[in-house]
């Protein structure tokens, strides 16, 4: 076999020995794992292989799908748990529908062949999938297919779907679109018309025209522009009557006085019969603005499906044991004392304590700690953590509010709450500026009521368009939406609108240690041979022996081992808190802890030698000790660049951790951060962060956890990482979805970048309109033109901002 | 003011109308809602998975 052949499927180059063939039209293809094959046949058997020839780009490797996963799909059947995310058709109870987030598109050949397959199942009514937001909205029969067959069917084609709770808020957002594009249309109709009627009557002022004609242009106009004036500027008279109701002025005060004025006089002109109109000004104003609200919206809404592709609804399920029977409750329904069984692989659904069987407990989330914690009959466990090897019987202490995880969201609720509001600050710069213009207007309109009472109306109206604060509004969003979709393209989510401004203030840049700094899980640090067995051979006789495990150690052992063929393993045990052991051809090895080795001479000194803060797990076979391997949280490799780099600019760093202080110490001192603190609990990290920012600190907080969530949201600005945890994602302003630490540099940079381009859009609009200002005042731009550089300048700010797409 | 322009504003009023009418009736079909998609989904042969079922059933070659 060629050493270069690539996984038909996927592209990943095949492992030497591998044989997954499929047959597609009539050719043999070779894949690169079990999982491949299992999604290329399924594609091939339902007749989709027209998918390979379609795609322009490859799908991710598919993983093997695996039992408990499948049974846990079932859970998403429960009505209680459906309650959530399921809409009901009217008149028929068993016709429902969903909306599911669909992970894994890749291209349009993706859409195409969950649409298509999706489609030839009984009972699947329509399936609709979003290319734009990677969602789907599929309804079925329920008296012919369950929700969980339909996720299975998408997951057998290699993708993940998982429903997406929040339908109302989409419809609501969908609708609001629709309105919003009717509105657009329906003025761009009318401006069109009336401009072009415009042209026939200035031009009837230059060159003459019969008083009936244009009396006529007139009234076509006043028809045309009736729709704009009652129907599509609605909104602008709500947000103004909405800013004076609460003595905050905004721009759409000046907006809606304009037009109503503009309407007034020219309704007054057009009924009298003499005079000049401004329907053309009002119609072409109305429409650039609905326009720029438009596309500005379209962007922001874009970043918020993005954040809420993440946010998974996970049916919040336990098993209780009630009478010897096993039955699936809602988390919501435990009560104190009830008995739990807490299977490998889920999460805890309650705080409690251990009644019956051994495992290990994976507490990072919640404490920073990344080695897994030992937990036996007696041992009181946290919800939230994940058990990882043998099954837990749990007897429950807590739910829902009175568990360690809610408190820490309460702290989050508090900090959130107290956050730095600098946003707000434009605001109300916006507001007093309008106030002015608004005085400027009454003083304008009075002196040239002395002056030449015919005039006002004419000269009002090119005050209020020229000096629209139209482009000073739009400075500051143009700014944000164009670095924002640039950052997004690049992995970089913004969640909150102020992000880019804060960052570029910052002056210190604070991290959390495990998950973001280092991976957050174990890896194979060092292998130490202590027989004569080959390093290679330990290291495959290892993860052999850990094939089945579920702990993340075992994890470490099989994605160092890579595509290498492994041992057949027979009588494989597992000893939770210690080890694994099993029968490799007729020799019996294990593999685990101390308790679980063979006593040897002089293990005792090459314990010394041990990296700093690994877990150690030694392989013996009946007689000896053959190797020990050293399992540590390692430094992502781009970690070194990105502090070396932020301290060489000037940046202040720190680590927060909970970590133990020898872990803590010998990442600190090879990263080069003089500031670390340890053990820290989320509300210490939350009090560190404080202490900062007392100083006159400006900090940017980059976390993953739970135990993180809390002073994330506290931060002046925060950045996840997006393979963390939800809460944390949640409480933070930038997702780092690409999981690469030199974006972080990026995008302090973006911030940078984007405050500069933001001052250069002010100063032009600000420059803009005083500039404007005294001219129109004096009457020497009539409302055509003010229309005219209203927009001439603000698209000058839009082109400006565009400029950020290359930062 | 001359008959023909009564007709031309008249028409000119007709078309803004259908166009209009247009415009709402592709919005209430929801075909402003993914930008993206329908511009690819028009490279799909929507048709090619079922040509070797109905040569397998016609008996053809």
């Amino acid at each position: 076999m060629s050493e270069e052949a690539a996984c038909f499927h996927c592209g990943q180059p095949v492992p030497p020995g591998a044989e997954y063939p499929v047959n597609i039209e009539g050719k043999i293809h070779e894949m690169c794992c079990r999982g491949c094959q299992a999604v290329s046949q399924a594609i091939v058997d339902n007749g989709l292989q027209a998918y390979y020839s379609h795609r322009t780009a490859l799908p991710s490797t598919a993983s093997e799908l695996i039992p408990a996963e499948l049974s846990k799909l079932a859970l998403y059947d429960h009505p209680e748990i459906q309650k959530s995310f399921v809409i009901e058709e009217k008149d028929a109870a068993h016709l429902k529908q969903a909306s599911l987030i669909l992970e894994g598109i890749t291209c349009a050949a993706c859409v195409w062949l969950n649409e298509r397959h999706l489609q030839q199942l009984p009972g699947v009514k329509a399936v609709q999938v979003n290319y734009g937001n990677h969602r789907a909205r599929i309804s079925w029969d329920e008296r012919e297919i369950q929700l969980s067959r339909i996720l299975q069917e998408i997951q057998l084609l290699g993708y993940n779907a998982h429903p997406y709770n929040a339908l109302q808020q989409e419809e609501l957002r969908r609708k609001a679109k629709s309105r919003d594009i009717r509105r657009i249309a329906v003025t761009g109709l009318s401006a069109g018309q009336v401009m072009m009627l415009a042209v026939a009557l200035y031009a009837g002022a230059a060159f003459g025209i019969e008083h009936t004609t244009a009396q006529l242009l007139r009234y076509v106009s006043l028809g045309l522009t009736l729709p704009v004036f009652l129907y599509t500027a609605v909104p602008f008279y709500v947000s103004a009557w909405r800013s004076i109701k609460s003595y905050r002025l905004n721009m759409d005060v000046p907006v809606t006085l304009a037009i109503m004025t503009a309407f007034a006089g020219s309704a007054w002109v057009t009924f009298r019969g003499d005079g000049v109109v401004y329907y053309d000004a009002i119609t072409m104003f109305t429409l650039f603005l609905l326009s720029t609200r438009f596309l500005e919206r379209n962007a922001r809404e874009k970043s918020v499906e993005a954040t809420e592709n993440l946010l998974k609804l996970v049916p919040a399920m336990a098993l209780r044991i009630n009478a010897g029977q096993q039955e699936v409750v809602a988390v919501l329904d435990l009560a104190a004392g009830d008995l739990i069984l807490v299977k490998p692989g889920e999460a805890v659904a309650a705080d409690g304590e251990v009644v019956e069987g051994v495992s290990s407990v994976d507490e990072a989330l919640l404490t920073g700690e990344s080695r897994a914690v030992l937990k036996e009959a007696g041992a009181a466990v946290i919800a939230g953590s994940i058990n990882l090897e043998g099954p837990l019987t749990v007897r429950v202490t807590g739910v829902g509010e009175h568990t360690v995880l809610a408190g820490i969201v309460r702290l989050l609720d508090r900090a959130v709450a107290e956050k730095p509001r600098l946003a707000q600050l434009a605001d109300q710069v916006a507001s007093y500026f309008t106030y002015v213009l608004l005085v400027l207007t009454l003083i304008v309109a009075l002196a040239w009521w002395c002056v030449d009472p015919s005039r006002v109306l004419e000269i009002v109206l090119a005050v209020l368009v020229v000096t629209c604060p139209c482009a000073l509004s739009i400075a500051a969003p143009a700014a944000f939406a164009a670095a924002g979709s640039h950052l997004l393209k690049q992995g970089i989510l913004l969640t909150r609108g102020h992000a880019l401004e804060t960052l570029a203030k910052v002056t210190h840049v604070v991290f959390d240690k495990t998950g973001t700094l280092t991976y957050g899980k174990p890896l194979l640090n060092q292998i130490l041979t202590l027989g004569e067995t080959s390093e290679l051979e330990c290291l495959c006789i290892a993860a052999s022996l850990e094939q089945a495990s579920e702990h993340p150690l075992a994890q470490s052992f099989l994605a160092r081992i890579g595509k290498h063929e492994l041992h057949a393993v027979a009588e494989a045990q597992n000893f939770p808190g210690k080890g694994v052991a099993g029968v490799i051809n007729g020799r019996r090895y294990t593999l685990g802890n101390r308790s679980m080795s063979l006593p040897l001479a002089g293990s005792a000194e090459s314990e010394q030698d041990a990296p700093v803060g690994a877990t150690l797990v030694w392989l013996c076979d009946e007689q000896q000790v053959l190797a020990r391997f050293a399992l540590r949280d390692e430094l992502r490799p781009e970690a070194l660049g990105l502090v070396t780099e932020l301290k060489k600019q000037g940046f202040r760093v720190s680590m927060l951790s909970g970590d133990s202080a020898a872990a803590v110490e010998h990442f600190a001192a090879r990263l080069g951060i003089a500031d670390y603190r340890w053990g820290l609990h989320p509300e210490d990290k939350l009090t560190a962060l404080k202490a900062l920012q007392a100083e006159g600190q400006v900090v940017a907080m980059v976390g993953d956890g739970v135990n993180d969530a809390p002073v994330l949201a506290g931060a002046d600005v925060s950045i996840a990482m997006g393979g963390g945890t939800q809460v944390a994602r949640a409480s933070s302003d930038i997702v780092l979805l690409s999981e690469k630490l030199p974006d972080i540099w990026r995008a302090l940079q973006g911030g940078c970048a984007t405050m500069s381009i933001m001052k250069q859009n002010f100063a032009w609009a600000a420059g803009y309109n005083f500039l404007a200002l005294p001219f129109a005042a004096l009457g020497f731009i009539p409302p055509w033109l003010a229309a005219l550089g209203m927009s001439v300048s603000s698209l000058v700010v839009v082109l400006n901002a565009l400029r950020l797409r290359q930062i | 003011m001359t008959p023909i322009l009564m007709f031309l504003l008249g028409l000119a009023a007709l078309m803004v109308i259908v166009a209009g009418a247009g415009i709402f009736w592709a919005i209430r079909n929801g075909q402003f809602e993914d930008m993206e998609g329908p511009a690819q989904r028009i490279l799909m042969d929507e048709d090619d998975p079922m040509i070797p079922r109905r040569t397998l059933r016609d008996g053809e070659k």
